[in-house]
């Protein structure tokens, strides 16, 4: 490590990328001091990517230069990154699956020994893992780890590597609050040692807490630089999004209606062939959100895949309007009214490689009004996208883009137009802000309740406790797929949950 | 199935389109990535040929020279052309439609002979129909015959999970053995030498020569119009993009609502009825009318269920884009022989500069892919993290 603390170990400056009608970074400056968590907080498509991706030599800019250590660099590939000591933790981990945790520190180090003597490689990942707690079996296969565990290992290739400078990308967007106080322990240890962190984060509490610099981009440009000490929650949305931003929510009073939404005495298997979700009963009505929550892995996935007739119902059934059905299809149920935004958006929620337009029509695609004569309508379809896009705010060159190429909160906005604008009156509705920036995350909330407006019947699946007290009227908390517990909004409070998320019901002794 | 999503990533995409899933044809695929990768490892093949044809002791020049000429030099020569490209299209039509949907199509062998058969077997049955009936309707037997044997391993997938790659390659074999049974019992021509080959078919049922003094007849023009309804129905119809979306991403078209066993089937049966209409025309539009059994099965297919993978994986899996890509491995075919006899070199070497070909072909598919997605990342639009991380990162660390 580098010991003058004064000087910057990284300095970009006036980086400017520009891309065909886009200027992503618009003299663009980041200075990164040893020992320091500085935050590079934006919205999506602010152009954090793109500098980020600009340090690890995946592009190249156009102006502007980057100094490391004080001396001027070209970074010209992720390899030549690393040699120079940037490590990278990506929001989606780059590890092979089918690898033992020893291994995959290995991989990409070269060497004459490659994977067949990792006693070495073993050795000194223990001594790396014991130096700053990160708790790992090497020899564990990556399958088997949690995702906790998962980045941990991925930090731990990093570390391995002697990163002295380490980018992670919305690290927390994957884990449980404890495991994000864990997190956090380890990269303050990180910056005791004098390395220097680039955090990439939408959640503002956690940039509060964690961060010493602040960077705030907005389409492109530096928008704002401050420090925790000098800042608030509400002065960084507003730098994000350049205006001011709701961050707390008052839901308007609204009496409930009919029930909706049923599920009764509902056993669901799970993929351990454990019965994940227990004899569940309960009832949405219309113009009323329920949330669920719980932590994750306990039965709510299942859940939203039996109500939708993606995985067979063992017992009980499924009641959307005056119509049950206990074998529900996808069709089936689509067409009885319900809709569904699924929690792996970019799994069940799109095709990647379809377009934004194609993508908007998965469902609708084949009935009268866009198809006739099994020719579809384009100029109808196109007419609808343009539309929606605009009704949604997807932000997308065009609607013939393929939409691997939006960001994940545009490719939320897609599936979620797509779902709200049918005439659904039920809504399954799980995880829709995760990985999602603030401006999108408000925007899709506010979607939300206008729906419940309009009198449909959400259930609200999500692990962000905060969404789903602040948009539900009642919450159910799940644990080991029974119910064990029910508030109305009027009980809401982040301990009782807790408790309960835990399974400490009043009746049973803490 | 990491062949597959490699190749899907050529999917072209245009920007220009109103609509859904393509705007008409050729602004399909993008320039750079469509035709300048696909062009260099066929430069890059003909350089490793003129190695070959060094080591023979002959002039590289003279040997590409005949092959052009003997490919394209004259309209008897490109009628040639057109003749062997014919039954590429229509199996790379197939192709397209099945790989798209995500199912693995290598029965084209067998759906040709299938629809060979089926056809053949209905001109020896009902000899004395009128031409204007018996014509579309040998190849709508045709079509019936291969869209059956594409079906079997479709349905076998779909509902019982069994691997369509495997499932095809014997269904190939059920498909050769029988038509050899056939030839030397049901189908064989009567006569004192026992040939085999069936009866010539019915007069009334051969293709018209199309006008011009070539051999061109009727079957290529009806390769070219299936291969614009199968784009047609690939990027026009709802059912296409219903087959699309399973392919892509069957989680999604799931929970979208879609049939997707079913869509399974059904591409399957698309692409056999092309192979199949293609086993029609071999028979129906050849110079002596009648099903050859004598020297294998793959002489009378042209190994055309296999070659035609190429011209589609050439075509960038796009039915349109198939035409000139069958066109020229059709040229390869009639140029090569040209090239053999003016050099006088073995006919071995038309089969190993075909082969380079291929590889230098198949080969460059992944680059197209990166080619594809630097052009969209410098046509500006954001590209998701992962994506290219995948790319650069982890995977340099590993080459």
């Amino acid at each position: 490590m580098e010991p003058d603390p004064a000087a910057p170990m990284l300095e970009m400056r006036g980086i400017t990328k520009r891309f065909p009608g886009v200027v992503a970074n618009d003299g663009v400056d980041l200075s990164v001091l040893p020992g320091q968590v500085h935050t590079l907080l934006g919205e999506n498509g602010a152009g954090k990517s793109t500098l980020m991706k600009i340090l690890y030599g995946l592009y190249q800019p156009d102006e502007g230069s980057i100094e490391l250590r004080g001396e001027p660099v070209t970074i010209t590939s992720p390899s030549d990154a690393i040699e120079r000591g940037i490590g990278m933790i990506h929001q989606h981990f780059m590890l092979v699956p089918t690898l033992t945790v020893a291994e995959n520190v290995a991989l990409g180090l070269g060497g004459r020994h490659g994977l067949s003597d990792m006693n070495p490689v073993k050795e000194r990942l223990a001594d790396v893992s014991d130096r700053y707690g990160l708790r790992v079996d090497p020899d564990a296969y990556i399958w088997q780890l949690a995702v906790g565990e998962r980045q941990r290992a991925e930090i731990l290739k990093a570390l391995y590597r002697d990163a002295s400078l380490l980018v992670l990308d919305e690290p927390t967007a994957v884990l449980t609050p404890p495991e994000v106080d864990e997190l956090f322990a380890t990269l303050r240890q990180l910056t005791d040692d004098g390395r220097g962190l680039v955090f990439i984060s939408h959640k503002l509490h956690e940039v509060m807490e964690l961060s010493d610099e602040i960077t705030v981009l907005r389409h492109g440009k530096v928008s704002g630089r401050t420090r925790p000490s000098e800042a608030s929650r509400e002065s960084l949305a507003e730098m994000m999004v350049g205006r001011a931003v709701e961050l707390t929510r008052t839901v308007d009073q609204q009496t409930a209606g009919a029930p909706q939404l049923r599920v009764s005495e509902l056993d669901v298997i799970g993929d351990r062939g454990n019965l994940a979700v227990k004899s569940l009963d309960l009832e949405v009505c219309s113009g009323e959100i329920v949330g669920v929550a719980g932590v994750s892995g306990n039965g709510q996935r299942e859940l939203a895949e039996a109500m939708f007739g993606l995985r067979p119902i063992e017992r009980g059934h499924v009641q959307i309007g005056d119509e049950r059905t206990s074998a529900p299809t996808p069709r089936q149920v689509r067409s009885m009214g319900l809709a569904y935004v699924p929690e792996e958006r970019m799994r069940d929620g799109a095709v990647a490689d379809f377009t934004v337009a194609e993508n908007l029509m998965l469902v609708d695609y084949n009935t009268p009004t866009y198809s006739a004569g099994g020719f579809l309508k384009r100029q109808r379809i196109a007419d609808r996208c343009r539309e929606l896009v605009g009704n949604y705010r997807v932000k997308t060159p065009d609607i013939d883009t393929p939409t691997r190429n939006l960001s994940g909160g545009n490719i939320q906005k897609v599936v979620i137009a797509r779902e709200f604008s049918s005439d659904a009156t039920a809504f399954v509705v799980a995880q829709p802000t995760r990985g999602v920036d603030i401006g999108a995350a408000e925007y899709i909330h506010e979607r939300l309740l206008e729906q419940r407006a309009n009198g449909a019947a959400i259930l609200l699946i999500s692990e962000d406790l905060d969404e789903v007290m602040q948009l539900s009227d009642r919450i159910i908390v799940l644990l080991e797929g029974e119910v064990m517990g029910e508030l109305t909004r009027d009980e809401f409070d982040v301990n009782t949950i807790g408790l309960l998320m835990s399974g400490v019901t009043s009746a049973s002794p803490a | 199935m990491t062949t597959t999503e490699a190749v899907h990533e050529d999917a072209p995409s245009d920007p220009d389109s109103g609509g859904v899933g393509g705007s008409f044809a050729f602004a399909a695929v993008k320039p750079l990535a469509g035709l300048v990768v696909p062009v260099c490892a066929v430069a890059a093949a003909l350089a490793v040929g003129s190695v070959m044809l060094l080591a023979l002791g002959t002039n590289p020049l003279r040997g590409y020279a005949a092959l052009i000429d003997g490919a394209f030099g004259g309209w008897d020569a490109l009628a040639d052309t057109s003749i062997k490209a014919m039954p590429l299209l229509l199996v790379g039509v197939g192709i397209c439609i099945a790989f798209r949907a995500g199912v693995i199509n290598i029965g084209g062998e067998g759906q040709i002979i299938a629809g060979a058969i089926l056809s053949t077997s209905l001109a020896l049955t009902i000899p004395d129909t009128p031409r204007i009936i018996l014509v579309p309707l040998v190849l709508i037997a045709g079509a019936v015959g291969g869209g059956i044997w594409g079906t079997i391993p479709g349905a076998l997938k779909a509902y019982a999970g069994v691997s369509e790659i495997l499932a095809t390659i014997m269904m190939n074999i059920i498909a050769a053995q029988f038509l050899s049974f056939l030839l030397q019992d049901l189908l064989i021509e009567e006569g004192a030498i026992k040939i085999q080959q069936t009866e010539r078919v019915d007069a009334n049922s051969h293709l018209p020569l199309l006008p011009g003094g070539t051999r061109l007849h009727l079957g290529v023009l009806i390769a070219i119009l299936v291969a614009v309804l199968g784009y047609l129905l690939l990027f026009r119809t709802s059912l296409g993009m219903r087959l699309r979306s399973v392919g892509h991403n069957p989680h999604a078209s799931k929970y979208a609502g879609m049939a997707v066993n079913r869509s399974i089937v059904q591409a399957m049966a698309f692409s056999g009825a092309c192979a199949g209409v293609a086993g029609a025309i071999l028979v129906f539009g050849s110079e002596s009318h009648r099903l050859i059994g004598e020297g294998g099965a793959s002489a009378f297919t042209q190994s055309a269920g296999f070659n035609g993978i190429v011209a589609a994986l050439f075509g960038a899996l796009h039915p349109l884009w198939t035409i000139p890509a069958s066109f020229f491995f059709g040229g390869m075919l009639t140029g090569g022989i040209q090239l053999q006899q003016e050099l006088q070199v073995p006919a071995a070497l038309i089969v190993a500069l075909n082969g380079v070909v291929v590889i230098f072909v198949v080969g460059s598919l992944k680059l197209r892919t990166r080619v594809n997605r630097w052009v969209e990342r410098h046509e500006g639009a954001p590209v998701q993290p992962h994506k290219d991380v995948v790319d650069g990162g982890v995977m340099s660390g590993v080459e």
